[in-house]
C-alpha cells in the first residue's frame, strides 16, 4: 500500500450516472487487476474505495456510478484537481488459477475491474469470453472497450432493450474452464449456482479503513474469517459462505 | 528522557502517542508502512477469552467528522494472541505494548489478564469495561461503579503489571466510575471510549449498522473527550490516558493540558494510516510555537 497525491487527468461521463476518471500518480503498488484504491474527498470523513479499471505506467483509471455523496462529489471534480489516494489495496484476481479458456462475468458497476483482468489474460494468450449484464440499453458501458481488446463480448439487459434479454447467467458461453466475476450480490449468487467450474468472485462491503486495520468488513469463509478489504475483495468459489 | 517523553505508570514512553485499540490491529498492517517503533506504544486489538467473529456487517457508518463502528470485538482469542500475534509483533515492534482486554464476566477478565500479564512484551493491561458493541458484556461493567470496581479487584489480584481501565463516556458522571476503579486499585484510566450512536438510511429506512447502534468516534467527539479528561484528571490521582477524536499535534497538547499523561489516537489511523507518525513528527514544532520545553511539564496544565 502507498499513499500519494494524484492529479485528475480525465473525468468524463460514460452514461447518465456512470463516470470514468483517470488519476495520474505513483501506481507502483498496484500489482493485480481486481485491486482497489481508496480516495479521500474534501468534507467527507471516510475514504471511498473504488476498483481499478485500467492501469498505465503513470496513472490509474476508475469507473464509478453516482450513488451517494462521495461519488457525487467525485463526479464534480475537474481535470487538474488533486486527490489523496491509497493505492495497492486488496488481493486482486489471481491469474495463475485460470485455464486457457476463460469467462468473465460482470454486472453493472461490477464490470470495471474485469477490464484490466481481460487485458492481462489476453496478453497471456488466453481465450476470453466476456458477458456484461445491465438493466437496460442506456445503462450499457464498456462494451466497446472490451471488444477493442479482442475479447468475445456478449451484452445482456434485463429488459431486453439491448443485446440478449436476461441476466449474465443466461448468456454463459458453452465452453470455458475458469471464470472471474464481479457484480451485485444477487448476481454473484446466481453465478455461483450456474457455473460448473472453479472461479473467483469480487465482493463489496462498507469499509472503515480499506487496509485491514479496523475489521469493519469481515466475512465468514470456509477458510476462516476474511477482511474483504485486505484478504479480499476476491474470494475463490470454494471458500465462499453466503451470509443467508 | 527526551522532550517528548512521559512516564506512564512507571514505564517511560519516548512520546505520548499511542494508537488506540481496534484501529491498529496487531500492528503489522502499519509496520508495512513505517517503522512503528516511533510510537510511544500501541494498544492491541481488544482480546477476549474465546475467539470472536464479532457482529454482522455493515459494521461501519459515516458521520460528519466521524464514524460509527460496531465491529463487536472480533479477535482470535487470548491463547491465539499469545501463540501467534505476539511472536509476529516481536519482529517489528521492540517496545512494551499495551494489551487490551474485554470480557463477559469478572472471571473472564481476570483469566485473560492473568495470561497476558505473563508476557514480557506486554507493558500495561488496558481493561476495557466500556465496549458499546457487545450485548451483555463490556459496557455493562463500565456503567456501574460497583461492577467496574469488581472487575478491577479481580484483575489486580492475579496480575503484576499496571492496570489501566478504559472508561465509557456513556454514563451520567464519568468521575464516579473513575473514582471507583481508582479505589479498587487501578493504576490508571483511559478515556473516552466511543459514544453510543446511530444512523438511519433514508432509502431503506433501516439502521445503517447491522447491529442498529454502534460507537461514534472521530474529530467530532474531541470536545467531549477534552471535557471528560479534564473532569477525571481533577477527580483522581492516577494517570489518565486521554483519547477521543485526536487528529493533530495540537489536539495531543490540548488533551495533555486537560490532564492526559499520554494520548491515544484511534479513528484517524483509519483515514490516514500515517496519522500517528505525522503527529509525532509535528509535535516538536508545535511545542516550540507554544513555548513548551517538555511535554511532561504540561500535564494537567490547564489554568
Amino acid at each position: 500500500m502507498k499513499q500519494g497525491n494524484f492529479t485528475i487527468t480525465e473525468n468524463i461521463a460514460l452514461t447518465s450516472d456512470v463516470m470514468r476518471m483517470r488519476l495520474s500518480g505513483d501506481v507502483s503498488d498496484i500489482t493485480a487487476p481486481g485491486q482497489f484504491i481508496n480516495l479521500k474527498l474534501d468534507g467527507l470523513f471516510l475514504r471511498r474505495p473504488i476498483s481499478v479499471y485500467d492501469l498505465d505506467p503513470t496513472g490509474v483509471s476508475i469507473i464509478y456510478k453516482i450513488v451517494g455523496k462521495g461519488t457525487a462529489a467525485l463526479a464534480k471534480m475537474k481535470k487538474g484537481e488533486t486527490l489523496d489516494v491509497l493505492t495497492g489495496l486488496g488481493n486482486g484476481y489471481d491469474l495463475s488459477k485460470s485455464g486457457s479458456d476463460v469467462c468473465l462475468l460482470g454486472g453493472g458497476v461490477g464490470v470495471p475491474p474485469l477490464y484490466l483482468l481481460c487485458k492481462r489474460l489476453l496478453a497471456q494468450g488466453k481465450r476470453v469470453s466476456v458477458v456484461l449484464g445491465f438493466n437496460k440499453k442506456d445503462e450499457v458501458f464498456c462494451e466497446d472497450a472490451f471488444r477493442a481488446l479482442g475479447a468475445d463480448v456478449t451484452v445482456t439487459t434485463v429488459d431486453g432493450s439491448y443485446g440478449k434479454k436476461g441476466f449474465v447467467t443466461d448468456a454463459l458461453p458453452e465452453h470455458y474452464d475458469y471464470f472471474y466475476t464481479c457484480g451485485p450480490e444477487p448476481m454473484l449468487k446466481a453465478v455461483y449456482r450456474s457455473t460448473k467450474t472453479s472461479g473467483q468472485f469480487s465482493f463489496e462491503e462498507r469499509m472503515g479503513c480499506g487496509f485491514g486495520a479496523c475489521m469493519g468488513c469481515t466475512c465468514k469463509t470456509v477458510t476462516g474469517y476474511k477482511r474483504i478489504c485486505k484478504d479480499g475483495p476476491v474470494l475463490e468459489k470454494e471458500e465462499i459462505l453466503w451470509a443467508d | 528522557m527526551g522532550r517528548l517523553s512521559v512516564d506512564l505508570c512507571g514505564i517511560t514512553l519516548d512520546n505520548p502517542v499511542i494508537p488506540a485499540s481496534g484501529t491498529f490491529g496487531f500492528g503489522y498492517e502499519f509496520a508495512e508502512l513505517y517503522d512503528i517503533n516511533c510510537l510511544g506504544t500501541f494498544s492491541l486489538k481488544g482480546t477476549t477469552k474465546n475467539a470472536r467473529f464479532g457482529n454482522a456487517t455493515p459494521r461501519i457508518a459515516e458521520c460528519t467528522s466521524g464514524m460509527i463502528n460496531a465491529v463487536g470485538l472480533q479477535n482470535p482469542g487470548v491463547d491465539a494472541v499469545i501463540a501467534e500475534e505476539l511472536p509476529k509483533l516481536k519482529q517489528c515492534f521492540h517496545k512494551k505494548v499495551m494489551a487490551n482486554v474485554s470480557g463477559f464476566s469478572v472471571e473472564e477478565y481476570a483469566e485473560v489478564c492473568a495470561k497476558l500479564d505473563k508476557q514480557t512484551q506486554v507493558g500495561w493491561l488496558e481493561v476495557n469495561v466500556s465496549c458499546p458493541n457487545v450485548h451483555g458484556g463490556g459496557m455493562s461493567f463500565g456503567v456501574q461503579p460497583d461492577a467496574a470496581a469488581s472487575v478491577v479487584k479481580a484483575v489486580k489480584a492475579v496480575t503484576t503489571k499496571p492496570v489501566i481501565v478504559k472508561l465509557s463516556p456513556n454514563v451520567t458522571d464519568i468521575t464516579e466510575i473513575a473514582k471507583a476503579v481508582e479505589a479498587a486499585g487501578a493504576d490508571g484510566v483511559s478515556l473516552i471510549n466511543t459514544l453510543l450512536g446511530m444512523r438511519i438510511d433514508l432509502k431503506t429506512k433501516r439502521p445503517v449498522i447491522a447491529n442498529t447502534m454502534g460507537g461514534f468516534s472521530g474529530p467530532a467527539v474531541f470536545p467531549v473527550a477534552v471535557r471528560m479528561v479534564y473532569q477525571v484528571a481533577h477527580a483522581v490521582k492516577i494517570p489518565v490516558v486521554g483519547m477521543g477524536g485526536v487528529s493533530s499535534a495540537e489536539d495531543v497538547i490540548e488533551l495533555m493540558l486537560a490532564g492526559a499523561t499520554a494520548v491515544e489516537i484511534g479513528t484517524m489511523n483509519l483515514i490516514d494510516p500515517f496519522a500517528c507518525k505525522k503527529i509525532i513528527e509535528a509535535l516538536p514544532a508545535v511545542m516550540d510555537q507554544y513555548k513548551i520545553d517538555n511535554l511532561s511539564d504540561i500535564i494537567k496544565g490547564v489554568r
